[in-house]
């Protein structure tokens, strides 16, 4: 009910909070989008992986085309390549130069930078989706629509549960090892990780510890759910596992100096 | 007017240490300090005193492990962002993104805050126009500190920590920076800074507290420091130096002698004619005619190095 005064609303303090977040969320987008190694690595290799990928017969006995067989592997490498390795190494020479540490003695603070990295990885992913799909859509790339709803939920969820493991590793090693590290396992996870091929590729003796990995949970229920519209509750399950524990390992061992 | 800043008992651990067979270790035992609105009190220390940690404590930045600190009357460890949005901070290391030009940079900073400073008449007062154009990376360690300096004001705060400010500044930005801070202080901010030079400390600070191993060694205004004692007219020190080899003199109880280096002496505490007489009386007896020979009142240097020489000869 309005009443009669005149007094405009002051902005309350979850107002505040939510406008920082939002122009922290802007600033992050636009400092990924601006630098040059990263649109290398969360779209150029993710483009090439989907040319690659349909020219060439490696997936021919996943789906009924090649496009419909890669498209959805290659979304969840845009997962990895934003979330996990993109932000993460951004974070760790944050972490080095006390960007983070200056942020963090603002209004904004930690809470509100991780949100805004949060909305930053997101909101680059979401122009990921739109080219590489847009790529795919192209070539003939034509998804199962049932499968759409849970292929939304399972771009944030990797989203999450890959920003929560690159905050891990960019909080507790040195920016030249998140370097290394979260390169390294971009490339080992797209080949063998359960990301670009399905986890069954894998060696009978490794496909027990390949299923529990984060990226075989992110890109097999991708596939399900765009190439035979089925929701692979067990995907779900896993990653939020792994939300939950890279978060609380990020939270107890993420080193701020 | 309560202050704006206590700090009692201070407690800091950091570690563990893989070298120390992972044991913690202590590096600050127990600072206080207060400082009020309208002051600038510094902390001033060598290299590894623990100045740079008392701040991060006070800035909410670091977990105590013991003793209080109120910042305007919170505690800054978790601090809301309506006390963070009351204090401005900079850091030593300038915790500036490389990547970014300085105004974009301080615009970013800015619509942080309710209320936030005018941000060209910052820029313009402390020349950041003249590099507005290269990104941090290629700035030099003076237009770094400019910038950071104008990131921590850019909030418009009441409390200011400024982590060594003058660090690679050259004489002219020295001055503009000096300049701004004695404005800050006359419009009423609480100004906490760190500084290892001496100079600084007495040109720029209200009331000084030396620390040294992540103690209290000394705190007093700069008056107070570099005087014996209140009611005695100012102290002056005494330098010469010599090549004959002397006997030790029989003086007043309160001329301390403190050979520098081999041949370098220096006498504190001269107060009197009498003080003086007794030294070249020294002299003649000896035989002694010094190559060289200053007098000039004690500085907070003179006030460091004793305090330094005397924890010296405790170890």
């Amino acid at each position: 009910m309005r009443t009669s005064t005149q007094r405009p609303p002051a902005p309350s303090n979850a107002q505040g909070t939510i406008k920082r977040i939002m122009l922290q969320g802007r600033y992050e987008t636009l400092g990924m989008l601006s630098n040059g190694e990263q649109l290398i690595v969360a779209a150029v290799l993710p483009m090439l992986a989907l040319i690659g990928l349909v020219l060439t017969d490696l997936l021919s006995d996943v789906a009924d085309s090649a496009v419909n067989a890669a498209t959805p592997g290659v979304l969840a490498l845009c997962v990895v390549s934003t979330a996990f390795t993109g932000q993460g190494i951004a974070t760790g020479f944050d972490r080095r130069y006390g960007v983070l540490r200056f942020l963090s003695t603002t209004p904004l603070g930690r809470t509100g930078l991780i949100y805004g990295k949060v909305i930053a990885v997101l909101t680059v992913l979401f122009l990921q989706v739109v080219v590489i799909g847009g790529l795919a859509a192209f070539m003939g790339w034509r998804p199962a629509p049932a499968g759409i709803p849970a292929a939304i939920v399972l771009l944030i969820l990797g989203a999450t549960a890959f920003t929560a493991l690159g905050l891990l590793v960019a909080g507790t090693v040195r920016p030249e090892a998140t370097l290394a590290i979260t390169n390294l396992a971009w490339v080992l996870l797209a080949a063998t990780g359960g990301i670009l091929f399905p986890s069954t590729r894998a060696p009978d003796y490794l496909q027990p510890f390949v299923d529990l990995l984060p990226s075989a949970a992110l890109g097999d229920s991708l596939r399900a759910a765009l190439i035979s519209g089925t929701t692979s509750v067990s995907g779900i399950l896993i990653l939020l596992a792994w939300t939950i524990i890279a978060g609380f390992a990020a939270t107890r061992w993420f080193k701020w100096n | 007017m309560s202050p704006s800043l206590v700090i009692e008992d201070l407690l800091k651990d950091f570690g563990p240490v893989p070298a120390l067979d992972g044991r913690m270790v202590r590096v600050l035992h127990g600072i206080s300090l207060t400082a009020h609105a309208g002051t600038v009190t510094t902390l001033l220390g060598s290299n590894g005193a623990g100045k740079s940690t008392t701040l991060g404590c006070a800035q909410g930045l670091l977990k105590t492990n013991g003793g209080s600190v109120r910042l305007l009357g919170e505690d800054p460890f978790g601090a809301s962002p309506a006390l963070r949005s009351r204090v401005g901070v900079m850091l030593q290391d300038g915790g500036l993104p490389p990547s970014l030009r300085p105004i974009p940079l301080l615009e970013h900073v800015a619509s942080m805050y309710e209320r936030p400073a005018d941000i060209n008449s910052l820029i313009e007062r402390l020349g950041i126009n003249e590099f507005s154009t290269t990104s941090i990376r290629r700035l030099s360690g003076g237009q770094k500190q400019r910038v950071a300096l104008a990131a921590a004001l850019a909030g418009n705060p009441e409390v200011i920590f400024l982590d060594e400010p003058s660090a690679g500044l050259d004489p002219q930005s020295r001055q503009v920076v000096f300049d701004l801070i004695g404005e800050l202080r006359e419009a009423g901010l609480c100004i906490v800074l760190t500084t290892h030079l001496m100079e600084d400390a007495q040109r720029l600070s209200d009331y000084v507290y030396i620390i040294d191993d992540g103690r209290n060694v000394a705190q007093g205004t700069v008056a107070e420091l570099t005087a014996h004692a209140a009611n005695e007219s100012p102290a002056q020190a005494v330098t010469f130096s010599a090549t004959a080899a002397m006997a030790l003199p029989v003086l007043p109880e309160h001329l301390q002698l403190i050979e520098s280096k081999p041949g370098h002496y220096r006498f504190d505490g001269v107060r009197s004619a009498a003080d003086l007489a007794a030294l070249t009386g020294w002299w003649s007896s000896e035989g002694i005619l010094p190559n060289s020979l200053t007098m000039q009142p004690r500085t907070l240097e003179d006030v460091f190095l004793e305090i330094a020489d005397k924890g010296n000869h405790a170890n």
